[in-house]
Parts: C-alpha cells; sequence; structure tokens
C-alpha cells in the first residue's frame, strides 16, 4: 500500500515561483521526489525544461546543489561526481552522510540524446538514481518527436501523426541487470514517493521513469493534467511497476489489468482527451489508427505479463 | 536559504520567486469554500508549485500561477476557479 498523502513529510524543496508553467507535472514530480530524497542530495540537470524553469539568476527555483550539464552526458556527469565524493569521503575532506547523485533528465536526454551514456552508466552499476520524467516530446523546444512519443500522436516533427511505436526504456534498463528499476506516474504521489524512498537505500543504479503529461505537447486543458496521467494508468498506455533485482512487481491500477480482474479501459477515450491525435481521430482510416494504437497497448501490456513470470 | 549582496556573481541561490512574480501569470485564481473543505490536503499534494500551505490550506497568490489542478482534484468540490480581476 502506498504511502498515504498525510504521511507524506513537509520538505519542499522546489521553491514556489519557478519559472515552470502553470500546472507542470515535471514540477509536481520534482516535488515528491524532494520529499523522499531530503536536502543532501546532488541534482544533474541536462537540458529540458526543468533547466528553464530553474528561474532567472540570481535565483535558483530549486534547494538543491545543481549543475547544468551537457544533453548527452547524464550517465557519465553523474558518474563523475559519484566517483568524486568518494575520494573526498576517503580523503576526509566530506564529512557526514555521502550526499545522494540524481539526474533529473527528460525523455529526450533518456531515450534518445542520453542513451549511450546511461547505458553504459547502468553497465558500470554507478550509484546513481536517473530519473525519467516523461512527457513524451521534447517539451522545451516545442513539441518535437522523440523515442518516448507514441503512435499517432501529432508533433511538430509528426504533423500527420507519429508512424512508429514508442520504445519501453524501462524494460531496457532492466535488461542492464541493475538493481533497481521503476515507474511511475504523477497521479499517484504516494506511490511515486515509495519508489524513491526505496530507490535512495540501494547501493548501484537505480532508473525511474516518471510519465508527465504535458498540457502543452498533448494539447488539453491544464487543470488535467492530473486525471490524464490517471487516465493513461486505467487504460494501460502507461504501466506502474518496479524490477527489484529483476523481479517485476505490479502497482496500484496495473496490477488489476496485469492479472485480470479490472481489464484495461479501451484507448479510445483517452485519445479524444488529447489534442494531440485529434488529426488522426478526424481522417477517414481513424478506427485503423485506433486498433494500431490499442493493439500497441495490448502487445505491451501482454508482454510485460509474461516478462514478470521470469524470476531467475 | 542565503541572501544575495554582491552585485553579480555566477552562482545561483535558493530563493523563491526565481521565475519572477508568478502570480501575475494567473488569469483564474482559486477559491477555497471553508464550509466544505475537508482539510484532506489533496490540493496541496497535487499543487506543482506548492503554494498550498499543508495545514491550513491558504493559498500564496503572491506565486499561485492559476493551473486549476487543485480544483479538478479537489474531492469535494470546495475549490472554484474564478476569473482574476
Amino acid at each position: 500500500m502506498a504511502t498515504s498523502i498525510k504521511k507524506l513529510p513537509d520538505t519542499e524543496l522546489v521553491l514556489s515561483g519557478n519559472g515552470a508553467c502553470g500546472g507542470c507535472p515535471a514540477t509536481m514530480a520534482l516535488r515528491m521526489v524532494g520529499k523522499a530524497l531530503g536536502e543532501n542530495a546532488i541534482m544533474m540537470l541536462t537540458p529540458s525544461c526543468s533547466v528553464a524553469s530553474m528561474g532567472m539568476t540570481p535565483r535558483l527555483g530549486y534547494n538543491w546543489p545543481g549543475m547544468n550539464i551537457c544533453f548527452a552526458t547524464a550517465g557519465s556527469s553523474a558518474s563523475g561526481v559519484v566517483h568524486a565524493l568518494e575520494i573526498m569521503k576517503e580523503k576526509g575532506r566530506l564529512q557526514g552522510e555521502v550526499p545522494t547523485v540524481f539526474n533529473w533528465v527528460g525523455d529526450g536526454g533518456t531515450y534518445d540524446i542520453g542513451f549511450q551514456a546511461l547505458s553504459a552508466a547502468a553497465e558500470r552499476n554507478e550509484n546513481i538514481i536517473h530519473f525519467c520524467y516523461n512527457n513524451e516530446a521534447y517539451s522545451n523546444t516545442g513539441v518535437q518527436r522523440s523515442g518516448a512519443t507514441p503512435r499517432g500522436s501529432f508533433t511538430t516533427t509528426t504533423p500527420g501523426g507519429k508512424r512508429q511505436p514508442k520504445k519501453n526504456m524501462a524494460l531496457l534498463m532492466l535488461e542492464h541487470n541493475i538493481p533497481y528499476v521503476a515507474t511511475a506516474t504523477v497521479a499517484y504521489p504516494g506511490d511515486l514517493y515509495d519508489k524513491v524512498v526505496k530507490a535512495k537505500s540501494i547501493p548501484g543504479m537505480k532508473y525511474i521513469e516518471i510519465l508527465a503529461p504535458c498540457y502543452l505537447g498533448w494539447q488539453f486543458d491544464m487543470e488535467n493534467t492530473v486525471n490524464m496521467s490517471r487516465m493513461a494508468a486505467a487504460c494501460g498506455a502507461w504501466l506502474l511497476w518496479e524490477a527489484e533485482q529483476g523481479k517485476i512487481s505490479f502497482n496500484r491500477p496495473t496490477d488489476h489489468i496485469i492479472n485480470g480482474k479490472k481489464p484495461a479501459l479501451p484507448v479510445n477515450e483517452y485519445l479524444m482527451a488529447q489534442g494531440r491525435f485529434s488529426r488522426l481521430l478526424k481522417g477517414s482510416d481513424a478506427a485503423e489508427r485506433i486498433a494500431e494504437i490499442q493493439g500497441d497497448i495490448d502487445r505491451e501490456i501482454a508482454f510485460m505479463r509474461e516478462r514478470a513470470k521470469i524470476t531467475i | 536559504m542565503k541572501s544575495v549582496t554582491k552585485a553579480y556573481r555566477p552562482i545561483s541561490w535558493p530563493m523563491k520567486g526565481a521565475g519572477g512574480n508568478t502570480g501575475s501569470w494567473r488569469v483564474r485564481r482559486p477559491e477555497i469554500d471553508r464550509q466544505i473543505c475537508t482539510k484532506c490536503q489533496i490540493c496541496w499534494a497535487y499543487c506543482p508549485e506548492a503554494v498550498i500551505d499543508r495545514l491550513e490550506i491558504e493559498i500564496d497568490y503572491g506565486y499561485c500561477k492559476g493551473c486549476g489542478v487543485c480544483a479538478a482534484e479537489c474531492p469535494t468540490g470546495a475549490i472554484r476557479m474564478e476569473k482574476e480581476e
């Protein structure tokens, strides 16, 4: 059972008045991450919306020491910082607990541009937490297609809707045999909090992916941010699971979808709520395109159900 | 939090209002109906801006961007979005 809202700590590491859009799911998720990690952490930011929302010098919207690094270097920069901290600790120049080093990276910096450095860091099993807040496009630069963009979605570089499905990045990271992989979304803050607390306690490489429905890129009203994230989980477009030492367990509400207690809702309502699928729904071949998207989701559910049975 | 006294340093310090006076971005303003509010803290948990006080459910209108997530998620409907004057 996930931590209830009333039991979440008071720590606030994302400060009011930062530069993010109103209703930004990335700051929503980062607040929960802050509650779980605490002050003793170092944040690595590749170019993403979260860098823009830091605000203007001499003020900083996040209450952590943060470092702005190159787009492709999330894995390698964080590894460097971890090793530097280790050496400082050995030489006695660092007192107290060693800070947690974490990457706060968008889907572009994880799926596409940052993948090779991240893959190498995972293979070396560096002691870092990699957070990917996945808004399914390059939202910071004005919504371009990324590896996380689902089939049929409009972006400025796929005006007719993307023709390829998205890749399952969390599963790719799991296949690097790292100690902890999890997926979360902003509609379930207690679940996200628990996963980050667990990740903090495990040594080695941790990967947590958070679905962040960006109202600007997905084209819906900004007050529906949380609702959209809940709908994504309900129709199976986003699966909530965690894998500790390679053993997958599903979380609410995905566990009901997987064990068939409460089947996934049809994807239609989820698609119709978002403007990015509106061109697809207006076309003459709308039914086929929706069936394609439904097929992607069904395949993903079936695949993860079978993958979870492998526990060796 | 430290205050910045030097004229310019290439280092930022954590401070509220890093994006400016973000309360001025608002077009709709959340109003809480105290009679219906049960202080369940759901609005506090979902607020992306951390402007809602956890215990008293007071909104800091200086920085609230008026996104309306609190109003959409309130289980009792105690928060209404009203047009900003």
